[in-house]
């Protein structure tokens, strides 16, 4: 592979809400036992990408932690590997990282000391497969200065949260409209990009040197009309998980056979880092519908159309519907849950009851387990 | 000068045949066992638990699953920059090229690698049995008593004594006597062939016995130990123990697993068990599946009904089929409309729509009754079962069957059916 990855992870994420305040957007959990980097970090591995830097700030733990061995997406390498990059103080720098761009600026070196001619730049928090070789293909084949992935979206789609862009019949992007109110355009940006690696690195240089520290404003929508933009349109399943509604829809994705089939059954394969969990594990009285359960859960009681993560424990006589229960959640008996998302290591007492009236609610538990 | 204080020899060379068709294709320690793990998974997570990192693994019979499942160690933590896990297969020698001949003989053949890490002890275990146990405290007392071989033992009810090797102890555990099946026991503690030797004690004896034929530690080494009156000391272990070298016993142990504070608890946070385990997606069960006291493994897609059952990694199971008392093991598919009772369905084998397994009177098995004769019918890997046909118990099934293979749709009870073929 001819291209660097740079996973940008950094961000604070208002549209999470309560989920968002232990974790980086990277470190959701999503599908039951994968977390939202391990898309990305699967697709850069599977695309042969030899050397991954990913830049971390907010709540930079979560991350650092889901990431302490490179080995399970097969980046324990001699050549490359998985590089982890948090801000640091310098001898020129004392500031954290003040945009998308300024991240890239602190890490100069990293791009620098490289040797490969192309950069992927991409984002933690979309739920996508793509070979990244097919983008660089077609990079080179319109001997473009950058190359932006985008997906058209349904029409009626809140476009909102999104940059869309605007490609004439070549595929150049012609308008670049960052949030917009009112949207030109269906087509949205899917957050990843190839440049080439000079080219970056000259761009970033002279940004930082005019302290604009965006990557999209400064950069994308700056050079437009100077540098050669072109649009990748992708068909295939993509997701961002920014906000608690495009999450909660996210992972009832994959309760559908054709999602399951995409990401889990046809190669190449999603990594995570392996839990070591036993089976999950059905009592007398479980009944579980139209449910994804994931190792080291323990289910006595019912669960309907719901994700259910890693290491769950549901007690007997409790009801869950269309509900997502995150890792590690404690749910006493006779419990009724529905239309929630409960935050991971949560503990509830026998007995509780959260309904999700109007839209989808986040409830956040914090009893002591085991003195119940 | 490298230096192990204590290293791990895993002997996991033995078939096991009495897991019939199981163990045709693989070694006994890498039959599948709850759901996701291989039965090595257990001595091997007990080795790193203990804080035992190097070891040594013994394989001859069938050892392509045991070596792609060991690797370099990674899911064990057993991937060291000195240590960690090496498989030893018999190799040729300028003189004396043999194969491993028996427990005692494979060590032996290894005294180069033992020597390499210096040790003072060294922990002799064995690859097929199902339990948790911390060797650091045998250990402890190995030291304690300044014996030069520790036997762990467990005590086995008293008339079932005469089938085990029996250790005779004075009252402080010191071995005054070593009875190999006896007729009359005299005491109830079994061997449960972990071993801890004082490592210079070891050389000595296996040394001193190398031209025995068939060299084996019960019945040669510890013998030998015992006449030379070195210091013998029986360890007694109360935890769970499970030997699963026969079928019954092994769909059993199993079975333990589904209930609902089990025995054997896999559970616990204290003292995992690893293994080589896929990143494997959660398991979907649909809106038509039923499933309770059952444990079922990643990335399963699950839309019949499942009672009592230990299901594997990546299992499909089709509509309306009913499963019971039954083990299925990693990458099966299974039709539509089948009824499976009291079942052992290994890796990636398929059967068809409306099937049935597990029915009939049951009868003895015409090839092995010593082996198919509890009424499980067993699938090998790989095999193929047509749509609409009835399979008896005591039955035992390899290979791609066709149509053809059951006459009127049948295959009665006690009857083995080996399609050869690539």
């Amino acid at each position: 592979m001819k291209a660097i990855g740079i996973i940008l992870a950094g961000g604070k994420n208002h549209g999470l809400g309560p989920l968002s305040e232990k974790r980086a957007v990277g470190a959701m959990p999503v599908a039951g036992s994968y977390r939202a980097i391990d898309f990305c970090l699967s697709n850069m591995a599977n695309s042969k990408v030899q050397k991954v830097g990913v830049f971390t700030q907010y709540n930079s733990g979560s991350l650092n932690s889901h990431l302490s061995s490179s080995k399970w997406w097969d980046f324990g390498r001699k050549q490359g590997g998985l590089f982890v990059f948090t801000p640091s103080i310098t001898a020129d720098n004392g500031f954290w990282y003040r945009g998308t761009a300024d991240s890239i600026y602190q890490n100069l070196d990293f791009l620098k000391s490289s040797h490969e001619p192309y950069v992927i730049i991409a984002s933690a928090d979309c739920v996508y497969k793509l070979d990244y070789n097919k983008v660089l293909d077609y990079h080179i084949e319109k001997k473009a200065d950058i190359t932006v992935v985008c997906k058209d979206m349904p029409k009626g789609t809140n476009l909102e949260r999104y940059g869309t862009v605007k490609m004439n019949e070549e595929c150049r992007i012609e308008g670049f409209e960052e949030k917009p109110l009112v949207a030109k355009s269906n087509t949205i940006s899917c957050g990843i990009y190839i440049v080439r690696r000079h080219q970056l690195i000259d761009m970033v240089e002279k940004a930082a040197k005019e302290e604009r520290y965006d990557f999209v404003r400064d950069i994308l929508i700056r050079y437009k009309d100077m540098k050669h933009i072109y649009g990748y349109k992708i068909k295939d399943y993509w997701s961002n998980i920014g906000t608690v509604e495009d999450y909660y829809r996210t992972n009832m994705d994959f309760l559908k056979p054709e999602t399951r089939d995409y990401f889990f059954k046809q190669l190449p394969e999603v990594y995570s880092k392996v839990a070591d969990l036993p089976p999950a594990k059905f009592n007398t009285g479980a009944r579980v519908k139209n449910s994804l359960v994931a190792s080291g859960c323990i289910i006595n009681g019912t669960v309907e159309n719901s994700v259910v993560f890693r290491e769950a424990y549901i007690g007997n006589n409790c009801v869950i519907k269309n509900s997502i229960i995150l890792n590690d959640v404690y749910i006493g008996d006779n419990s009724h849950i529905e239309n929630c998302i409960v935050e991971s290591r949560g503990t509830m007492r026998a007995g509780s009851e959260y309904i999700g009236d109007d839209g989808i609610r986040v409830v956040v538990e914090r009893n002591d387990r085991y003195i119940l | 000068m490298v230096k192990k204080e204590m290293i791990a020899m895993l002997l996991a060379g033995g078939q096991g045949s009495r897991l019939g068709i199981l163990t045709s294709k693989m070694a006994k320690p890498a039959v599948a066992f709850g759901g996701k793990y291989r039965i090595i998974d257990f001595p091997l997570s007990n080795c790193i638990n203990s804080g035992v990192d190097t070891v040594g693994v013994l394989t001859q019979y069938q050892p392509l699953r045991l070596n792609t499942h060991i690797g370099i160690g990674i899911p064990w933590d057993l991937d060291r920059n000195i240590g960690g896990v090496t498989v030893l297969p018999p190799y040729e020698k300028v003189e004396n090229t043999e194969w491993y001949t028996g427990t005692a003989n494979a060590i032996l053949q290894n005294i180069a690698y033992m020597e390499s890490y210096n040790p003072d002890y060294v922990l002799i275990l064995s690859g097929d049995h199902i339990y948790k146990m911390d060797y650091e405290v045998m250990l402890d007392f190995h030291k304690k008593n300044n014996a030069d071989v520790t036997i762990a033992v467990m005590p086995v009810p008293w008339e079932e004594a005469n089938r085990f090797g029996i250790m005779v102890t004075d009252e402080n555990r010191r071995i005054v006597e070593f009875q190999e099946k006896p007729a009359k026991p005299a005491s109830n503690l079994a061997s449960m062939g972990i071993y801890i030797f004082t490592w210079k004690k070891l050389k000595e004896a296996l040394l001193a016995n190398k031209d025995q034929p068939n060299l084996d530690f019960g019945m040669h080494v510890i013998p030998y130990c015992r006449e030379k009156d070195y210091p013998l000391y029986a360890y007694e272990f109360n935890g769970y123990w499970k030997d699963v070298g026969t079928l019954n016993s092994y769909w059993q142990a199993n079975m333990e697993l589904v209930d609902l504070v089990p025995e054997f608890n896999l559970y616990e946070e204290y003292w995992k068990i690893y293994t080589n385990s896929r990143a494997t997606p959660p398991q979907y069960l649909s809106p038509e599946s039923e499933i309770e006291k059952s444990i079922v493994a990643g990335g399963c897609e699950i839309y019949g009904k499942i009672y009592n059952s230990v299901i594997g990694c990546g299992v499909k199971i089709g509509k309306n089929t009913v499963i019971r008392d039954s083990i299925i093991m990693d990458d099966v598919e299974i039709g539509e409309d089948c009824i499976l009772n009291k079942a052992i369905v290994a890796e990636r084998a398929k059967i068809g729509d409306r099937v049935e397994l597990g029915v009939f009177e049951e009868a003895e098995n015409e090839t092995n009754p010593n082996i198919y004769n509890s009424g499980i019918c067993t699938i090998g890997e790989d095999s193929i079962i047509p749509d609409d046909v009835k399979i008896g118990k005591n039955v035992c099934i390899g290979g791609e069957t066709t149509a053809e293979d059951y006459a009127g749709g049948i295959l009665p009870s006690g009857k083995t059916l080996i399609k050869a073929g690539e």
